[in-house]
């Protein structure tokens, strides 16, 4: 369907825009993380100030809020990326949508059920069967061997041994790991690492996904060579996906929607198109200033009306993005036309226009 | 002081008033001192009021012992069924390994099962030995194996090993307990800290005497005793290790899903294995140290064999008995190592592959055992064979006395003459007030009012309980061997830190004096000095000079080389190297050194209450003899103090200078 995007990016985002309309997976509204000394007293607070303090009225009572007011809506298989620098509270905004974190207050609805009034035991059960988690670190369990280490969150859920290993192995292999199943994990590689922390969140074929980081400890190239098999992965699986990261470059390359955060804030939720047409202040676009246009902007936003009875070089989808069809529209001496899947005529693209995006990003 | 002195300078404000209280403070010493001379109360403590403190505390014991019942079963009943629990293995391990069965098969007859022949503990050790550490660990093994049969030191060397094979688990498995507990639990930890840092300087001897009074007699109380004694560190050790799993590991097993059962022993344990395990090697090492210092209350074993040759001055038994525990220990370590080592190490390259070592361990004791009960004349090792060394050691001592004698007592003289007598003298005269408020104002100094109140408070336990005389002599004792072993210590750091090799050398003999048991120390310094104060500092100094070498050293290797680089670039010669960058930065390091030296002095000090001192240390050991619980304990917790105070001043000024320096 994707008639435009190489074979090399068929790992490209699936358009958000073009599927039918997804339901919210996981949401929350209102989310507060405070510390301090006394969680008590800062749900007072926020309480108090009618849900939305002020840092002042915070830091007064020596409380600091990690996440201030999150209202996210994570939609079934997309991946909803949350970047921001160092600090500005996205471990602590993925522990609470985990509950690793009991939020200070604000709402919390995961397939239709509120998260904050399970039990320990609900919660336990949700874990084991319907979230997965990959950390920054890796977190393997170094005495036990790659296979063990996947296998481990089965075993857990009591699933005699021999099925859970026959299931981790079926993981190893997804991720490119077979042959290794007997090492441990001292003896890998970061990267590989990685993949053994990826397996073994997938091992118990959760439907949330949550990753904090799982990329920023390995080298650069490492890191694309993993991002290309993350998507591939995803493209196969369809998981929900929460997907932590401070690096912009990877959220356009991964996300359908990314939220910025700014201490605690989220400061706006979009796709990166949007982000880089659109952004809501100063603090985003100084964020989105160094990605090269061509690489977020889409058919859609560059198009205009067609032409009456104009001849085309070619189609592409509205939502390919001008890096994709770059080549063929400046050597072609036609526009190029847009397409919607069913092959409706949407707009064109011409020549100038990507040159013009081109000539911007340098 | 002079610590102090050179922290007040480099203080920015109030320079002045900071002199006027050192002023102040050395004018109120000069006062007490001469007012001492008239005022009783200020330089005798008993004059003022004793508290009867060893009194009700043995009365406490009784009632205890004695009275207590807990409606069912009474206190006793308590301490003799915990007792039978830890006799059961016991039993069996010293019938498996030294003593034997006699089975009645009814009527005259009975079937005697000899006990696991010497033979087969060789093999099956030495294949251990090889599997986790390879030829040299085999070689060390077979050597110290063979010379326990050969010296004839076989089944007191079983007995000890029995008693270490029971503690060492009981040990770890309950400090693992309390150490979990105190992890899950914030309000645990904070009341079991103190109850710990106690525990460890507590001198050894204070364990025997209230187990000696609730327990009674015999191998089992030496267990308790060693259990006891073996089990603070492992506790720290789990708390500390629990700690460490890193928080990624903790929020993996939350997500997924596991229970927090499956948390403690599927991820915590697991995952903190080999910290746990350097607490595992703790255990083991001061159970050896303790099961030989508690054959005094019944632990029987190499120790009893050496305490006897001491307390009959026979010297070549007890060396032959002490080298047994000195190879037993070696090996025991060693051992423990290796296996660690073992367990780190990736399957691929361990030794033996596919031989299911346990298998491999029991068929080899399993057929040994057949063999020597067939053959029963090979499972005991002749006693024709049996060396025997004394008379060569008795002999070298009659020729060291008759030929060494003079030259030997003339050190010894000059010594006792010009440094221990004066100093004695001089700290058996100082006012106890005196003292009381010099702590109290460097603790002032040092750490703020709490700490010198807590310092000055302790001094004036000392001093009230009747203990002040003694705590003298201890502190004399023990404060010029530290000294002198901080000197040497320091100058073997120093040299350890020049290279690599000097480096090794320095921290494989080090770590080899700190595995001997401290009773092995007195047997060649009796031998050569006789009993008194002298022998007695030879062997704290060799005993303590083990962690001033170490951190001396160590802190000397991990100043930056940049800043050595600084140092030279800036024109320094070696010796200003030394003594203007090196030492100065390391000095915290080598003050933390010269801490656990003097930690380690003052266990040693009531060992040596054997050579015959006159100090708390021979307090405690008479009320061993005596089983007066009260005045051991008393007398225990004096020397704890003495070590506290020394710890908290010096912890105190090792953090200030940190801080000064931004060091971390
Ligand atoms: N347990 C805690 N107690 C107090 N403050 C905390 C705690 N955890 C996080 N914080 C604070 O909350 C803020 C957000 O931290 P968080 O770890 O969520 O940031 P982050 O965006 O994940 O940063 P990084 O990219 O470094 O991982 C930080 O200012 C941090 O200091
Ligand atoms: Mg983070």
């Amino acid at each position: 369907m994707n008639d435009v995007s190489q074979p090399a990016d068929a790992a490209a985002p699936a358009p958000a825009s073009d599927d039918p309309v997804r339901e919210t997976k996981l949401s929350c509204r209102g989310l507060w993380k405070v510390f301090g000394a006394d969680e008590a007293q800062a749900k007072d607070v926020i309480r108090q100030n009618g849900g939305a303090p002020g840092r002042e009225a915070l830091e007064e009572q020596g409380l600091t809020a990690a996440v201030r007011d999150a209202n996210i809506e994570v939609q079934t298989g997309e991946i909803f990326v949350i970047m921001g620098l160092s600090g500005s509270g996205k471990s602590t905004l993925i522990r609470c949508l985990s509950l690793l974190l009991q939020p200070t207050s604000g709402e919390l609805i995961f397939d239709g059920r509120d998260l904050l009034g399970c039990t320990d035991d609900e919660l336990i059960e949700i874990r084991r069967h319907k979230m997965g988690m990959v950390f920054q670190h890796f977190a393997l369990l170094p005495h036990l061997t790659v296979l063990g280490n996947v296998a481990f969150p089965l075993e857990i859920q009591g699933i005699p041994r021999a099925e859970a290993e026959e299931r981790a192995a079926r993981m190893i292999e997804l991720v490119g790991l077979d042959g290794r199943e007997r090492d441990y994990p001292s003896g890998l590689s970061g990267g590989q690492q990685q993949r053994v922390g990826i397996a073994r969140s997938l091992a118990t074929e959760p439907e949330l996904w949550l990753l904090d980081e799982p990329f920023s400890a390995l080298d650069p190239l490492i890191r694309r060579e993993m991002q290309d098999e993350f998507l591939k992965l995803q493209k196969m699986l369809n998981k929900t996906i929460v997907f932590i990261t401070h690096d912009f470059d990877e959220a356009i390359r991964l996300a359908d929607r990314i939220a910025i955060m700014h201490s605690g804030d989220i400061v706006q939720v979009g796709t990166p198109e949007d982000l880089v047409v659109r952004p809501v202040d100063d603090y985003v676009r100084e964020f989105t200033s160094d990605v090269s246009r061509a690489k977020v902007l889409s058919a859609r936003t560059l198009m205009r009306p067609a032409d009456e009875g104009a001849t085309f070089a070619g189609d592409i989808a509205p939502n390919a993005r001008v890096i994709d069809f770059a080549a063929q529209a400046v050597e072609a001496a036609q526009p190029l036309a847009v397409r919607s899947r069913s092959g409706q005529l949407l707009g064109q693209v011409d020549r100038e226009a990507v040159i013009r995006v081109l000539a911007e990003a340098q | 002081m002079s610590l102090t002195d050179s922290d007040t300078r480099t203080l920015p404000t109030g320079i002045a008033p900071i002199r006027i209280v050192w002023v102040a403070t050395l004018a109120a010493l000069v006062l007490l001192w001469m007012l001492a001379q008239n005022v009783e109360w200020i330089a005798d403590p008993e004059s003022v009021v004793t508290i009867p403190l060893a009194g009700w505390i043995s009365d406490a014991v009784k009632w205890l012992a004695n009275d207590l019942t807990f409606g069912l079963f009474t206190f006793k009943d308590l301490t003799r069924a915990l007792a039978w629990l830890l006799e059961i293995p016991l039993t069996v391990f010293i019938t498996l390994l030294s003593s034997g069965a006699e089975i009645p098969l009814g009527g005259e007859s009975s079937l005697t099962l000899p006990p696991i022949p010497w033979f087969s503990i060789l093999l099956a050790v030495t294949w251990l030995c090889w599997v986790w550490g390879g030829r040299r660990l085999l070689l060390l093994a077979a050597a110290s194996l063979v010379y326990l049969v050969v010296f004839g030191q076989w089944e007191s060397a079983m007995v000890t090993l029995s008693s270490i094979l029971v503690a060492v688990p009981v040990g770890v498995a309950g400090g693992m307990a309390l150490g979990i507990w105190a992890y899950r639990s914030e309000r645990v930890s904070r009341g079991l800290t103190p109850v710990l840092d106690l525990m460890q300087t507590v001198p050894i001897f204070a364990y025997l005497v209230p187990v000696l009074v609730l327990f009674g007699f015999g191998p089992v109380s030496a267990m308790i005793a060693t259990v006891i004694y073996a089990m603070p560190p492992m506790v720290r050790v789990t708390m500390m290790a629990l700690r460490g799993v890193s928080p990624e590991l903790l929020e993996f097993g939350r997500m997924a899903g596991c229970t927090r059962r499956q948390m403690l022993w599927r991820i915590l344990l697991p995952s903190a294995r080999p910290s746990l395990m350097i607490g595992v090697n703790q255990v083991i090492m001061l159970s050896l140290n303790m099961v030989i210092i508690a054959s005094m209350i019944g632990a029987g074993g190499l120790g009893y064999d050496v305490l006897a040759s001491l307390r009959r001055l026979e010297i070549g038994d007890g060396l032959q008995a002490g080298l047994a525990i000195t190879l037993l220990a070696i090996l025991i370590d060693r051992m423990s190592q290796a296996y660690i080592a073992y367990r780190e190490s990736p399957t691929a390259t361990r030794r033996a592959q596919g031989v299911n070592n346990w298998a491999m361990i029991g068929g080899l004791v399993l057929v040994s055992y057949v063999v020597g009960f067939v053959f029963p004349s090979l499972s005991t090792y002749p006693e024709a064979l049996t060396l025997d060394t004394s008379p060569f050691w008795d002999e070298l001592v009659r020729l060291i006395n008759v030929h060494l004698y003079t030259y030997l007592d003339a050190v010894k003289n000059t010594l006792l003459i010009y440094l221990l007598v004066p100093v004695k003298r001089f700290m058996l005269d100082v006012p106890w007030l005196a003292v009381t408020l010099l702590l109290g104002v460097v603790g002032w100094r040092l750490g703020g009012l709490r700490m010198a109140l807590v310092v000055a408070a302790m001094a004036a336990f000392i001093a009230l309980t009747g203990n002040w005389q003694k705590a003298m002599v201890s502190v004399y004792l023990c404060g010029i061997s530290v000294i002198i072993a901080s000197l040497i210590g320091i100058g073997w750091g120093l040299i350890a830190a020049r290279s690599e090799r000097a480096y090794k050398i320095a921290v494989t003999s080090v770590d080899t004096l700190q595995t001997l048991p401290s009773f092995v120390y007195l047997i060649p310094v009796v031998m050569l000095f006789q009993v008194g104060d002298f022998s007695a500092m030879i062997a704290i100094v060799l005993y303590a000079l083990a962690p001033a070498v170490r951190y001396t050293a160590h802190g000397l290797r991990r100043i930056p080389s940049e800043t050595l680089e600084a140092g030279r670039m800036s024109g320094c010669r070696p010796r200003q190297m030394l003594w203007r960058v090196r030492l100065p930065l390391a000095l915290p390091e080598i003050a933390l050194g010269v801490n656990q030296t003097i930690m380690m002095a003052l266990s040693m000090l009531v060992i040596t209450a054997l050579v015959g001192t006159s100090d708390l240390g021979q307090e405690v050991y008479i009320a061993l003899t005596r089983s007066s619980v009260g005045h051991g304990i008393v007398a225990g917790v004096c020397v704890a103090f003495i070590g506290m105070i020394a710890d908290r001043l010096i912890t105190a000024w090792v953090a200030r200078r940190k801080k000064q320096f931004r060091i971390n």
